[in-house]
């Protein structure tokens, strides 16, 4: 799995609250059989109109948030389904971290499993960096210091943040998950054991 | 005496296989149901890695959300859908995966083939590549949604790496006035908690209204918790949940049907568990509901009016009113029931039963669909068809105009060449009313199956009680 510990770029303000994974990535590209490729389709309908022309009021079709790696996004970020191509059309675009107010929950999870590293602050703060991500040519992202720093008027700024350490460490070391828990084999196995003595009937009754 | 335990307590306990050093748990998964759209990358993923399914006889699979729900004997004609329902197909066959094809009776959406199977059985922790999957909590099950890196983790392990969330409890009092649905009250709970109401909680849905709902209005309420930000929502398995599984093809039969019985009963929530967080709504407030916006908290009775962004004092909300608006096409402070609608879809995994198509027959009944609107009714699965038909309701649907189709999650999300086009308005029995969800620029309105039906008669949203 992807790693993170830090980053340096520009950021894109997404002014709307309750982004859905319909908006991230449509359903229309959600067909595929791979991870991959999914970048050039991120917010598409918000992005292209249906003629398929950009719509240049977007924030992401705007020259100054050409190369940004950081999305600043509203509350409730990512709600909707369960769509892992959400995290992988973000990631292929080329962000690697999203700062919100808050995030849905599956979504959350996912970004875990792909390389995205999703910062939670308080509303004000995300409002505040909205406004003036246009002023600030970098924040630099320490997952390690857990910690956001950068440039304005002159000044060195630095924001903290809070994340769950179990996946702080599954991000710094890209650990690959299933390997840590097939490590463990051994329990499962016990563990099937015990239950098929408690509750035999979950065993050995399968569709024909 | 032990601690009182809630229901989501009990299953998390009896799941653990073990603890890790950073204190995430891994938990033990009963049951996994698999589709097209969100396993393919997952079984890539095994392929490459040299990893087996662990338990392929806990796996389910079958297609839902690309298929056709018309002339299915022509198969799929989209090659991009076609490709990824055959590779489902291959990928079950390739691991010993039992998979329900098109040309299955039973196949259907995955939400509503579990519980027909008896796959779904109470103190089951249930997983699918599916945020839906909290319907599956309505037999007392833990069943949620996850990320496809999370179906893969499942194939290969038959377990998860999870954190334990927070207990709700969501408590609906007294009776429902007469006509008010599971679907009702589901919308009513999302407009009073909100979208991310329930972000990081189990809930628990409990009072007299909720043991009241028949196993398909309970799936109805648990399926719209991930509506309300819940990952899993649950109800604690009584006699209503036990004669629904009686005689199911995967449910204990004979003896071990009392035993698992006794079982299942145990595991409801004692009498004092602790809740973080409790709701109370009494159920007689609650009227036919609607949602005039586009997200799912967007609701109102369907006596209301669309809201106005000027009395709303909030910046943030205000500009999302004002965009929901503009979406919808609607302006602020109209009777909701003059909004004219040109589309109806009634299905998905909230809405596709055979109770949803009963009380949509009763409603279409010596009545005719309003000219100029095309309604659709797209049952659930294929047993829900036979059923449907078995019961004449088909003549029903076709004899007042509806269009009566095969089974798949069709409109709800528009993967398969069911859509609504550009600022097209659609009276839904689905469960997301997000911009594009039914097709780019379609405007969705939530509602019960009655509601979706009354609408087809008059052609405008309006309350089933008074045709």
């Amino acid at each position: 799995m992807e790693k993170f510990n830090k980053l340096s770029g520009h950021a894109i303000p997404l002014r709307i609250t309750n982004v859905d994974t319909d908006m991230i990535i449509p359903k229309q590209f959600l067909k595929t059989i791979k991870r991959t490729g999914l970048g050039e389709f991120l917010f598409y309908e918000l992005r292209y109109d249906q003629d398929g022309n950009k719509i240049s009021s977007f924030a992401l079709n705007q020259e100054q948030y050409k190369d940004a790696s950081i999305l600043i996004a509203g509350k409730n970020f990512g709600c909707g389904s369960s769509r892992e191509h959400a995290p992988w059309s973000i990631a292929d675009y080329g962000i690697k971290c999203i700062i919100a107010p808050s995030y849905a929950d599956i979504f959350y999870n996912n970004c875990f499993k792909n390389g995205i590293l999703p910062i939670i602050l308080d509303e004000a703060t995300v409002s505040r960096l909205q406004d003036s991500s246009d002023s600030i040519l970098n924040f630099n992202i320490d997952l390690e210091k857990q910690n956001i720093t950068f440039l304005e008027n002159n000044e060195k700024k630095e924001i903290s943040f809070e994340i769950d350490p179990a996946k702080k460490k599954c991000l710094l070391e890209g650990l690959d998950d299933i390997g840590l828990t097939l490590n463990k084999v051994a329990s499962i196995g016990h563990f099937e054991e015990g239950q098929e003595n408690e509750i035999p009937w979950l065993y050995g009754n399968k569709l024909k | 005496m032990s601690t009182p335990k809630t229901i989501y307590d009990k299953i998390w306990e009896s799941h653990i296989v073990d603890t890790n050093d950073d204190g995430t748990t891994i938990l033990y998964i009963d049951r996994h149901l698999v589709h097209e759209v969100t396993s393919p990358q997952a079984f890539e993923g095994l392929r490459l890695s040299g990893r087996k399914v662990r338990r392929p006889e806990f796996t389910l699979a079958t297609a839902d959300h690309n298929v056709p729900t018309a002339d299915r004997d022509k198969g799929i004609a989209d090659p991009d859908s076609k490709l990824q329902v055959e590779t489902l197909e291959m990928n079950a066959k390739e691991n010993n995966i039992t998979y329900l094809p098109m040309t299955d009776k039973r196949q259907g959406i995955v939400h509503i083939v579990g519980p027909e199977q008896g796959f779904t059985q109470p103190g089951m922790t249930i997983v699918c590549g599916d945020s839906h999957t909290s319907t599956h909590g309505a037999f007392g099950a833990l069943a949620w949604g996850i990320g496809t890196s999370e179906v893969e983790h499942t194939l290969a392990t038959q377990t998860l790496v999870q954190t334990k969330a927070k207990n709700m409890c969501i408590k609906i009092t007294g009776k429902v006035i007469e006509g008010v649905t599971a679907k009702d009250i589901v919308l009513a709970i999302i407009r009073k908690i909100g979208t991310a109401g329930g972000t990081g909680y189990v809930i628990e849905y409990t009072g007299e209204a909720i043991r009241n709902l028949s196993m398909e209005g309970r799936m109805t309420v648990c399926n719209m918790s991930i509506e309300a930000g819940a990952r899993a929502g649950l109800i604690s398995p009584d006699e209503t949940t036990c004669e629904y599984l009686r005689g199911r093809p995967l449910a204990p039969k004979g003896e071990v049907f009392e035993d698992a019985v006794n079982y299942w009963k145990s595991l409801a929530s004692d009498e004092g568990a602790h809740y973080d967080s409790v709701v109370e709504i009494r159920a007689d407030e609650i009227i036919p509901q609607i949602t005039w916006g586009t997200s799912p908290e967007d609701v109102v009775s369907i006596d209301g009016f669309v809201p106005d962004p000027e009395n709303e004092k909030n910046t943030d909300k205000k500009k999302s009113i004002e965009r929901a608006l503009d979406y919808m096409g609607l302006e602020p402070n109209m009777p909701v029931n003059e909004i004219k609608i040109d589309k109806v879809f009634i299905g998905s995994c909230t809405n596709g039963r055979i109770e949803d198509l009963r009380a949509v027959s009763q409603i279409a009944k010596g009545r005719k669909v309003e000219k100029g609107v095309h309604a659709m009714i797209v049952p659930g699965s294929g047993l829900v068809k036979e059923q449907a038909e078995k019961e004449g309701l088909d003549k029903i649907f076709i004899e007042a105009g509806f269009d009566w189709r095969d089974p798949g999650c069709s409109m709800c999300l528009a993967m398969n060449a069911d859509k609504l086009q550009p600022q097209e308005r659609c009276a839904s029995t689905s469960n997301r009313n997000f911009e594009g969800r039914q097709g780019r620029g379609g405007r969705t309105h939530l509602m019960s199956p009655q509601m979706a039906a009354a609408a087809a008669i008059r052609g405008k949203l309006t309350d089933f009680r008074d045709l």
